[in-house]
């Protein structure tokens, strides 16, 4: 249900980079999210339109990047790629990990449409 | 090139991509950094206490002002949907208590404690608690500027909660088993499996078992509170 939130903040970002860019549209906006960053994508797909609409990115597709869980072992020091409800080492089977990738929800790029000179 | 006749938009052949590499939550973040170092500058410990609906954050809060009184100074944020039960409950107990209503939010932000804060006066605090919207899914992706997440996971519930909603469980600095007393009757939750279930999401934080209600292991948990206010005054 947070969905709705973190992409009206997606689109005040999307918004900032067009007027600094003077763009008076965005065509392609990039976003990589990750399974633990609490966040589910097709939410965030579902609640765009309601968000972007009458704003710069009213016509705009939002792309979604999934990014996998990927762990590094503090015991033997292997990487693993896991599940999200088990962030344990893939080689010795130990669960003090540190995360590497997998809770990002990050804007990574804006394609800007119509740019007023 | 005038700015009525369209001759200034330039066609689509010129459209450029712009690198952007920011957190989708940086406005909220860069608040929430803003109520943390307000309340570090006033020597005050913020609790950010997160659970599903009814895991009994506002009875455990209740007995532990009543443990904490002559020891720490208390005030509580309260997150709900609607009404102020709850900040009405903590106020009988004689502390401040400012109640947020969120209407049909989910989860409280860095905004809404910022705005609460208004109402507070942080130089007659010692420990701060903000009780968050009982959600076990949308109040771990919002930063408040809390110093410390503590989650409750309330025997009825199940043990497995943890592996369930990893993202929420991922986020507690301290899990905190509630209504223990309840234990013997339900005979299902094993506190050993919850604890199995909080490592394997990697997380090392402590799992203390507590009755608000018959007081058992609530010593634990007052001693962790006094311990880290006194590490932050």
């Amino acid at each position: 249900m947070h969905e709705l939130a973190v992409c009206q903040a997606l689109i005040g970002q999307v918004t900032d980079v067009a007027q600094d860019n003077k763009a008076s549209t965005v065509s392609d906006i990039y976003v990589s999210v990750g399974p633990l960053s609490g966040v589910e994508a097709p939410l965030l797909q579902n609640a765009f339109p309601i968000a972007a609409a009458g704003t710069v990115a009213n016509a705009a597709t939002l792309h979604l990047d999934a990014t996998p869980i990927r762990v590094h072992c503090e015991e033997c020091g292997a990487e693993s790629e896991v599940k999200m409800n088990r962030l344990v080492c893939k080689e010795c089977g130990d669960w003090r990990t540190t995360l590497i990738s997998g809770d990002e929800l990050m804007l990574q790029r804006v394609v800007l449409g119509e740019i007023n000179v | 090139m005038c700015d009525t006749c369209g001759c200034n938009v330039t066609p689509a052949a010129d459209h450029h991509a712009v690198e952007v590499l920011q957190g989708l939550l940086a406005a909220n973040d860069h608040e929430a950094s803003h109520n943390r170092e307000h309340f570090s500058r006033h020597n005050v410990l913020a609790i950010n206490l997160m659970s599903s609906p009814g895991a009994g954050k506002t009875s455990l809060l209740e007995a532990t002002i009543e443990a904490l009184d002559s020891d720490l100074r208390i005030a509580v944020i309260e997150g709900d949907l609607e009404t102020e039960n709850d900040a009405n409950r903590i106020r009988k107990k004689g502390v401040p208590a400012i109640q947020i209503t969120t209407g049909s939010a989910c989860h409280l932000d860095a905004h809404m404690v910022h705005h609460a804060l208004h109402e507070l006066d942080l130089d007659d605090v010692d420990v701060l608690f903000i009780e968050n919207v009982g959600n076990l899914v949308c109040p771990a992706s919002f930063d408040l500027g809390q110093h410390i997440n503590v989650a409750l996971l309330s025997t009825p519930e199940g043990d497995d909660k943890p592996a369930k909603y990893p993202v929420m469980f991922r986020a507690a600095d301290l899990v905190l088993i509630t209504k223990s007393d309840l234990l013997e009757v339900l005979g299902d939750f094993d506190p050993v499996a919850a604890e199995r279930y909080v490592r394997q999401i990697a997380n090392p934080a402590p799992l203390y078992n507590l009755s608000a209600k018959t007081g058992m292991g609530m010593d634990v948990w007052l001693d962790w509170i006094r311990r880290e206010a006194g590490s932050r005054a």
